[in-house]
């Protein structure tokens, strides 16, 4: 158990999340007060001592799957648990012997189809154990797995779910279950479609389980640990994220977002800088007859600041500008404060877009709406900015704070730096977050280096990670 | 009498100034300080906690399981109105415990979670006795002059206690190092007096909205257990511990709906607690089965915000979002 335990944790930390040896301890001393052939039960157990953070779960609840398969599989069926592990080792030998074809299975549609049927009736009475068997069977027989191939298995999952016709499945799970619907009426077929939606969900579940488990009966937890290794979530490069991934990211920050707006407008009100309040020192003296033992003092009351927030959304920062654009969306959401610009060669205020309620909508609304190209469409920062100082550069002042979201990576246009110089002086700070490793600053048409000096601090910016550095450096 | 204030608190207290010197060495808490386990198994946990009507899913009920085995504190976080609070609540009734809570805020301080000097009445004190120099200065400094916050009542009762230090995530981070010390060891230094150990470990429960990071230093000490909204089925268990007069078919329709709501991306996911209101009022209307026009004339109670409400109609009467699209959506996942 403790080498398990050891392997699981030195795999957490390989994924990047962030386990103490003082949490490491609590979680052997935890795994020895709670019954150990429970797999629900040690997943929690150890996650409330290992993972401290809700967007790690994910990455947690994979490892643990990877590293307890063997414990995770007897609980589907107490008495054919002996005989299951047999026939997945079968499955392994047989899948050895017999070179797999990709459409090795397809030729014994009879199987199929008595299988598709099979799993139908399992899943319109929501029975899991012969759900769970059903879904043993049909790895066994379509998934093909050829042993010690270092992969993750997605490709066998997508063989097994295609040979049991996992889509005409869902699509004849959802008709049954509107039939039964009581109340037919639209509403009820929108439940009935949600909830065959979930059934199908958890026999892709309980597929995806029996493959990972055959994996690491074949080549152990940790070589599967590591072919299924993916970043977590503040890890993930804004520039080569997928849809998914963008997705995951959002959840982490609006948080992050909400931080980094407090601490723009910081309003400093810590310390007692502020003079002595007398009548407010007389009136507090009353309660202790007379004696001023707690003297009040007026505290500095500085004008509300504004955040200036400046993006580039042009097409070679694609997917940053996606991730931009929902950050702006995030901090505008959570600070009236917040004035939004997206600029490619010309620049536009987007502040009253992203004012709605709606994520989706306000996204194509920018994009439909803001008038951001001047001449071609291609970036040209000297121009955005110099329109920008043109209409904007009366509305900001030192209460102001100005981000820079972009890659600086001009088209050989001209730079517009005065602008960024000039702004320097009649705002409070100015900060560049560029999408780019920093190695690449500055080369080819980046003329990042022209507009650093002006600005307060140019941050390396591709992962949440890094925006949560950020942050945290405008703490001090 | 100053005699008597010594015997009142030296049970408790390392006497005289030396703040907790001889004490640190011993990091752990005694073993004979601690309570017997409150629970026998994480099943007992689930039952009892059902017993008050609060429906705990394994994650819960393992985590209050370790947090009495192993005196840690639990940091429950999650979105607003999924019962963290009540967690914590129904333990203290399970475990026939005094709830003492921290409500934090911002700007919380230790006079305010810790304990304060009532200097009123040491003022008062001082003045009585005059200009008689003999009055040694420790006098002042006792028991009666002591104003007990939150923590240190809870740290010093006799009796079982459960802590909750509520919306944690409000208070400043330099404010979090204040808890630190009682979650760790359990006791309170007071420079004046010493250091206040606890008599019993009482079981501590600390939430977030998890608005901002909480600091490694506290998030280290803790148990994290991470709430979720309930599945449907206990959802529909919920409802049914805690709505009188609902029917079976009620509560499994209002849990269903609420279930594909939630997938809705709203400004505001309904909580259970708004479950629980808008089944209450369906019951109170007589509502036996949500249809289309039910749903549309209450879903204002289940829904605070007017586009929310919009887009949640919009996701449920819409037949368009047919079969097909739903099936291929789980495949693409």
């Amino acid at each position: 158990m403790l080498d398990v335990l050891e392997g699981l944790i030195s795999e957490l930390r390989e994924v990047g999340v962030p386990v103490s040896l003082a949490e490491s301890l609590d979680a052997a001393e935890a795994v020895m007060q709670v019954p150990l052939d429970d797999a629900v039960v040690l997943k929690q157990v150890l996650g409330a001592t290992l993972v401290k953070s809700s967007t790690h779960w994910k990455a947690f609840e994979t490892v643990f799957d990877i590293y307890f398969s063997h414990q995770l599989s007897p609980r589907t069926g107490d008495e054919d648990s002996a005989d299951a592990t047999d026939a997945g080792q079968g499955s392994v030998i047989t899948a050895a012997d017999a070179p797999p074809s990709p459409l090795g299975a397809a030729g014994d549609g009879g199987i199929a189809g008595s299988m598709t049927d099979a799993l139908m009736a399992a899943l319109l009475r929501m029975d899991r154990r012969s759900l769970a068997m059903l879904a043993r069977r049909a790895v066994a027989q379509f998934a093909g797995i050829v042993p010690k191939r270092p992969v993750a298995g997605t490709y066998y999952l997508f063989r097994t779910l295609r040979n049991v016709d996992f889509d005409g499945l869902g699509a004849r799970l959802a008709r049954e279950l509107m039939a039964q619907s009581e109340p037919e009426d639209a509403l009820g077929e929108r439940l009935a479609a949600d909830e065959a939606a979930r059934r199908m969900e958890m026999l892709r579940e309980q597929v995806a389980g029996e493959i990972r488990r055959l994996l690491v009966a074949d080549r152990g937890a940790q070589a599967v640990a590591r072919t299924a290794r993916r970043p977590l979530p503040e890890d993930v490069d804004f520039m080569h994220a997928t849809h998914e991934e963008l997705q995951a990211m959002r959840l982490a920050l609006q948080p992050l977002a909400r931080k980094l707006a407090t601490r723009m407008s910081w309003k400093r009100r810590h310390g007692r800088k502020g003079p002595l309040d007398f009548r407010g020192t007389i009136r507090r003296s009353l309660s202790t007859g007379g004696v001023p033992v707690e003297p009040a003092f007026k505290y500095p009351r500085p004008a509300r600041p504004e955040i200036f927030v400046l993006a580039d959304v042009s097409g070679s920062v694609a997917s940053f500008s996606r991730f931009t654009l929902q950050m702006l969306y995030a901090m505008s959401s959570q600070f009236s404060r917040v004035r939004s610009f997206v600029f490619v060669d010309g620049i536009d205020e987007v502040t009253r877009f992203l004012a709605g309620r709606d994520m989706a909508q306000a996204m194509a609304k920018v994009n439909a709406e803001a008038d951001v190209t001047w001449l071609d469409g291609h970036s040209d920062y000297g121009h955005a900015f110099e329109s920008f100082w043109e209409r904007f550069g009366r509305e900001v002042n030192e209460r102001c704070s100005v981000i820079i979201l972009g890659d600086a990576r001009n088209n050989y246009h001209a730079s517009g730096s005065w602008v960024l110089e000039e702004m320097r002086r009649h705002v409070r700070r100015i900060y560049w977050l560029n999408p780019e490793p920093r190695g690449y600053w500055g080369s080819g048409d980046s003329i990042f280096e022209q507009y650093a000096p002006h600005c307060d601090g140019s941050f390396e910016c591709r992962n949440l990670r890094q925006v949560e550095q950020f942050v945290k450096t405008l703490e001090r | 009498m100053n005699q008597d204030v010594n015997q009142d608190v030296s049970s408790d207290v390392i006497p005289d100034g030396r703040p907790d010197v001889s004490s640190d060495v011993n990091q752990d808490v005694d073993p004979d300080r601690r309570l017997p386990g409150r629970f026998e198994s994480i099943d007992s946990v689930r039952e009892r906690l059902g017993e008050v009507a609060y429906l705990a899913d394994a994650g819960a009920a393992g985590v209050v399981f370790l947090a009495d085995r192993l005196g840690k504190p639990v940091l429950v976080e999650g979105p607003a109105g999924v019962g963290k609070t009540e967690l914590a609540k129904s333990v203290a009734k399970i475990t026939a415990s005094r709830l003492i809570r921290l409500q934090c805020y911002e700007g919380l301080d230790e006079s305010k979670a810790l304990y304060e000097w009532n200097y009123r009445k040491q003022l008062l004190h001082i003045q009585s006795a005059g200009t008689s120099e003999a009055e040694p200065e420790r006098d002042i400094f006792g028991e009666e002059f002591l104003l007990e916050r939150p923590l240190l009542a809870a740290i010093r009762s006799s009796e079982p206690v459960v802590l909750l230090i509520d919306e944690v995530d409000r208070i400043e981070m330099e404010t979090e190092a204040l808890l630190l010390e009682v979650l760790s060891d359990y006791q309170v230094s007071i420079p004046e007096m010493g250091t206040v150990r606890a008599a019993q470990v009482p079981l501590v429960f600390l939430t977030s909205n998890s608005t901002r990071e909480l600091s490694e230093a506290l998030v280290r000490r803790c148990l994290y257990l991470h709430m979720d909204y309930p599945d449907a089925e206990r959802e529909r268990r919920i409802i049914r511990a805690r709505v009188p007069g609902v029917s079976e078919r009620l509560a499994d329709q209002v849990a269903r709906i609420v279930r594909l709501v939630r997938t809705v991306e709203l400004k505001k996911q309904p909580s259970v607690a708004e479950t629980l209101d808008w089944a209450r009022t369906l019951v109170l209307l007589g509502i036996e089965s949500v249809g289309p026009e039910e749903a549309r004339d209450t879903l204002h109670v289940l829904c605070k915000h007017a586009s929310d409400i919009e887009k949640a109609a919009k996701e449920l009467f819409t037949v368009g979002a047919d079969v097909q699209a739903g099936a291929d959506n789980a495949m693409e996942r």
